[in-house]
């Protein structure tokens, strides 16, 4: 959807540009019929109009994709509630191999007429393109699991929540906020339920429900005779849970320089403290420019292992398919082979994982009909492995596919999509204040800003939310103007200490971008604090 | 699918409205045919297509408002969407900042579809890429690039007697080439709503030619450069102004736009004065719808004029507030331009860099405009008027807004693409001094 359209649909007009960019794929409805679902055997029925259709028009391989995705949207802003949109957008994905090559429909009348008439127009395609191929699409052999379903396994349906009782949740995170030095706030609640349901002429009928959510704010403090102004979003992160996600108990919280959030979120306590230090920020020392040892909290590394680590080993970017969009990936397949390619050192292990509970990736098949699983990509430091789907499986040898395949919509067809991948906890037992003491001269970075990376993903800068000064093995203050470029074989080199379990915690985006027409796919990517070493940090205040 | 005509839209938008109880109601009809071929490794990779309509009901309540909408158009279900959206509007919190819909409006004849376009056929799209991928096979390059078109209506009608239609065709092509040994690449990107304009050929070998002469890149020491930026390039950098122009942001000291001390730098010298930015809905190279999404004619509007900030924009309710017209953002920018060549600015240029695409724009600091990103697809440097040698891809950390002051010449103005957003711009290439590369990148 276009930004234009976003916009409008949300009626957030200027507030929006204070929330990174967040895509409205559907219609409005009524919120009561949020809670229902299709009968799996209607959808079969459907299912089964769209796959004889395509055979007989001479399709080899056929897979129907029937969704329901359910967005619901309470925005407020300091003292009003600025919208409650709730959207359902449904209708079917039709893929087909025919003359060897792929086809794509889809279409929102899920009359038995216009479901056939879709799937003539994906063979139509799949022909009409195969004059255009190098070689016949190769699909990983893939067994039908009959009719299964899979549920994600959150405890309270956030769907299921007034409300009243969302839009007063974040008006008292706003008051909070604006009592503790906030000049704005703009609070949001974002709830996904995808109904998926994917049905293959290899023999599978799959019904999935999966739920996400995420809780932010975004915090603006002013100090009006200079002119300047700082920044601080919530520490939240999107996540792969029911509304369980926002009644934090003690043991969630982890007291650190403020509250840190491991698996359950308190936004009001979140929300004080960061109208405190949006202030501490305006009066906060300017970073001297140079090598700093880093100190990276899990809500900040997420966003440099899904960059720096998550890309680069998408195997459809190795291969040149998204050469002309987000870019191909320096770890190519000789690295790989040589079986010795040094990607960081022996600390660091990097693991894909489509099944962790609580997880955005989380799902029990993917959206061609793989049943989900885990693999490491990093051992010991060294390459082992990619992220791959059905197509792909027989380039690393493999004979069946890694089940990482997604659509972000019954309307986009489905492609190579990243699983949640996680840098592994430290075995040694080690705090995060234990890697701070080892510190001389570094910083401590806590949650994700400013982000950039290379089509090839060597050279990256990263921002942050609060940044403090370690002054031999203790933090002396905070800083602000922190940004931190390096190349990511030299950092995750410079990892030289990583916290162990008990620290280990999950972030991660619902908006992770690839692919033409663009999609959003939602992913986790799990660590615990890391140190790094002597890395290029630099001073981004300008004056115009 | 077939596009409803303004008549046809006229006449299922009245019966709609015929059901309405509410204080006041608006309704929204659009319809889209879209489809797309994506190739890559020199061969189709996905192709799809997909067609969708929608009706969009708002009723609303004193400041209470509802929303509903559906894909279905018999009887029955239009007046169930118009009471879902009454129902959803009685349940609604009151919203302050509701402002009651506009009265009718007057809008100019849009020049945005073009018949061509909207008659695209799958074997055509199949044609254009084989056109593309025969020039790159031709050089001995792997092609990769994607081809869009779209095609639809939208129309709107409210209980005050607005009413608005509008029809729109767009395509978009883009591509990358790159060499056999990866060391080189170029791209180019094309828009045009009318498809007849499009030459997949043309782009395809300026995309080959920047990937072969962009091979084995060598290093240079990252620093401050002045810098030609083409059309492509320095549409990433300048839409950060454009979409930088609110005035409730400015006003509320948390814009670029705002001032130390309070107010806005409305009226203000900001950039070098050659820069002139405006919007016109009606121009011939780049037309754009004549109303906006909530109603208001889209008309020209001059943003930047000779350096100093002219207009921001405003919703409507901001507008209301501050008592000023309630000028709405654009939806795509014009900025003049010199006389020119690329060609001819490089050929003036004694020392520089050539910048063809910019990649991976992010804000670092939003008080400044301050953004980060890379060059890509092919970067050269220029010594005593000629392009000398390709070099290795940097890092910048710049403000749009730095920049335009220190512009030293603005070129022939074209047609281009925003590579971030999609947006259609009309922009000169821009040769600047003083760029600021803050550090190397090994990619190609």
């Amino acid at each position: 959807m276009k930004r234009r359209d976003f916009l409008y649909l949300t009626g957030m007009g200027a507030t929006a540009a204070m929330i990174p960019g967040i895509p409205v794929i559907g219609r409005p409805i009524d919120p009561e019929r949020m809670l229902e679902s299709v009968d799996p055997a209607l959808k079969k029925q459907m299912a089964d109009v769209a796959l004889n259709a395509a055979r007989s028009q001479g399709a080899t391989y056929t897979d129907v994709r029937i969704g329901r995705y359910l967005n619901q949207f309470v925005v407020t802003r300091e003292d009003k509630v600025q919208n409650i949109v709730n959207t359902e957008s449904y209708g079917m994905g039709i893929r087909v191999i025919a003359n060897g090559g792929w086809g794509f429909a889809a279409t929102d009348k899920l009359d038995n007429d216009s479901i056939a008439q879709a799937a003539k127009l994906a063979v139509s395609i799949a022909k009409e393109n195969s004059r255009l191929l190098t070689e016949p699409v190769q699909l990983a052999p893939q067994k039908g699991y009959g009719e299964v379903s899979w549920k994600a396994p959150i405890e309270k349906n956030a769907f299921e929540v007034p409300i009243k009782e969302k839009a007063d949740l974040l008006l008292g995170v706003n008051a909070a906020a604006m009592k503790s030095g906030a000049n704005y706030i703009t609070s949001l609640l974002f709830l996904v339920n995808e109904q998926k349901y994917f049905a293959s002429t290899d023999g599978s009928y799959i019904d999935q429900d999966i739920h996400r959510i995420w809780p932010a704010f975004f915090i603006t403090t002013i100090d009006q005779a200079s002119g300047k102004f700082e920044t601080r979003n919530s520490l939240s992160t999107p996540i792969g849970m029911g509304y369980e996600y926002l009644n934090a108990r003690p043991q969630d919280k982890i007291q650190s320089v403020t509250s840190l959030y491991k698996g359950r979120y308190d936004m009001l306590e979140d929300a004080k403290a960061a109208g405190a230090q949006a202030g501490e920020k305006l009066k906060a020392k300017s970073v001297e420019p140079g090598k700093y040892d880093l100190i990276l909290d899990p809500s900040h590394l997420w966003l440099t292992i899904h960059e720096s680590v998550g890309h680069p080993s998408e195997l459809d970017r190795v291969l040149g398919y998204e050469a002309n969009f987000a870019g191909t990936s320096f770890l190519t397949l000789d690295k790989w082979q040589s079986k010795n390619f040094n990607f960081g050192s022996k600390l660091v292990n990097i693991v894909a994982d489509k099944t962790q509970v609580g997880s955005l990736g989380a799902v029990g098949y993917d959206d061609e009909g793989v049943r989900c699983g885990q693999w490491d990509i990093i051992k010991d430091g060294v390459l082992v492995n990619y992220q791959a789907i059905r197509d792909q499986a027989h380039i690393l040898g493999l004979n069946a596919s890694q089940g990482c395949c997604y659509a972000d919509n019954w309307s986009s067809v489905q492609f190579q999509r990243m699983p949640n991948v996680s840098l592994q906890p430290g075995k040694e037992k080690k705090s995060p204040d234990d890697l701070i003491k080892g510190v001389e001269k570094g910083i401590f970075i806590v949650g994700d800003g400013s982000f950039s990376i290379d089509q090839q993903r060597y050279n990256f800068q990263f921002g942050g939310q609060l940044f403090y000064e370690i002054k031999n093995g203790k933090i002396v203050g905070m800083l602000r103007d922190v940004a931190y470029q390096s190349n990511t074989q030299e950092f995750w080199n410079s990892c030289v200490g990583i916290a162990d379990a008990n620290d280990y915690r999950l972030g991660g985006s619902f908006f992770d971008g690839k692919g033409q027409p663009s999609q959003s796919s939602a992913v986790s990517h799990g660590s615990s604090t890391a140190r790094f070493n002597g890395v290029n940090v630099i001073n981004t205040s300008r004056k115009i | 699918m077939t596009l409803l005509t303004k008549d046809e839209a006229f006449a299922l938008l009245k019966k709609v409205l015929a059901y309405s109880k509410a204080e006041e109601c608006e309704v929204n009809l659009s319809g889209t045919n879209s489809s797309n071929i994506r190739y890559a490794r020199n061969a189709v990779s996905t192709s799809g297509s997909i067609s969708q309509y929608q009706l969009v009901v708002q009723s609303a309540y004193g400041k209470k408002s509802g929303v509903a909408t559906i894909n279905e158009f018999d009887d029955v279900s239009l007046e169930k969407v118009v009471r879902r959206s009454e129902e959803l509007a009685q349940l609604a919190p009151e919203n302050p900042e509701y402002v009651s819909i506009l009265g009718p409006q007057t809008y100019a004849e849009p020049k945005t579809f073009v018949p061509a376009t909207a008659a695209i056929t799958p074997k055509m799209r199949a044609d254009l890429v084989a056109e593309s991928l025969q020039v790159a096979k031709d050089a001995k390059a792997i092609a990769a690039g994607f081809l869009e078109d779209n095609n639809g209506f939208s129309a709107m009608m409210n209980s005050k007697g607005l009413f608005a239609y509008n029809t729109s065709t767009d395509t978009k092509f883009s591509v990358t080439v790159r060499t056999e040994d990866g060391k080189g690449s170029g791209y180019a990107i094309r828009g045009y709503n009318d498809i007849t304009k499009f030459n997949a050929k043309e782009a395809t070998r300026i995309a080959t030619e920047k990937a072969v002469k962009s091979a084995a890149a060598k290093g240079i020491e990252p620093g401050k450069y002045t810098v030609i930026l083409e059309s492509a390039a320095a549409a990433v950098l300048m839409e950060r102004i454009f979409f930088g122009l609110d005035a409730r942001q400015a006003d509320e000291g948390r814009s670029f736009l705002s001032k130390a001390g309070g107010g806005t730098k409305l009226g203000e010298k900001l950039v070098d004065e050659r820069v002139n930015v405006y919007s016109d809905p009606l121009n011939t190279d780049l037309p754009t719808s004549t109303w906006n999404g909530d109603g208001r004619p889209q008309e020209r509007v001059t943003w930047i004029e000779k350096g100093v900030i002219k207009n921001l924009s405003y919703s409507r309710y901001w507008a209301e507030k501050k008592g000023v017209k309630a000028v709405p953002g654009p939806d795509a920018a014009i900025m003049e331009g010199g006389t020119k060549t690329l060609e001819e600015l490089i050929a003036g240029t004694k020392k520089g860099i050539l910048v063809t695409k910019l990649w991976y724009i992010r804000d670092v600091d939003p008080q400044t405009l301050l953004l980060t990103g890379l060059t890509r697809d092919g970067t050269f440097y220029i010594e005593n008027g000629k392009i000398q040698y390709p070099i290795k891809n940097f890092r910048f950390n710049e403000s749009p807004i730095i920049m335009l002051n220190n512009l030293e010449e603005l070129g022939k103005v074209e047609r281009t693409v925003s590579t971030e957003s999609n947006q259609n711009y009309l922009l000169p290439p821009m040769k600047i001094r003083d760029f600021t590369f803050s550090s190397l990148s090994d990619a190609v």
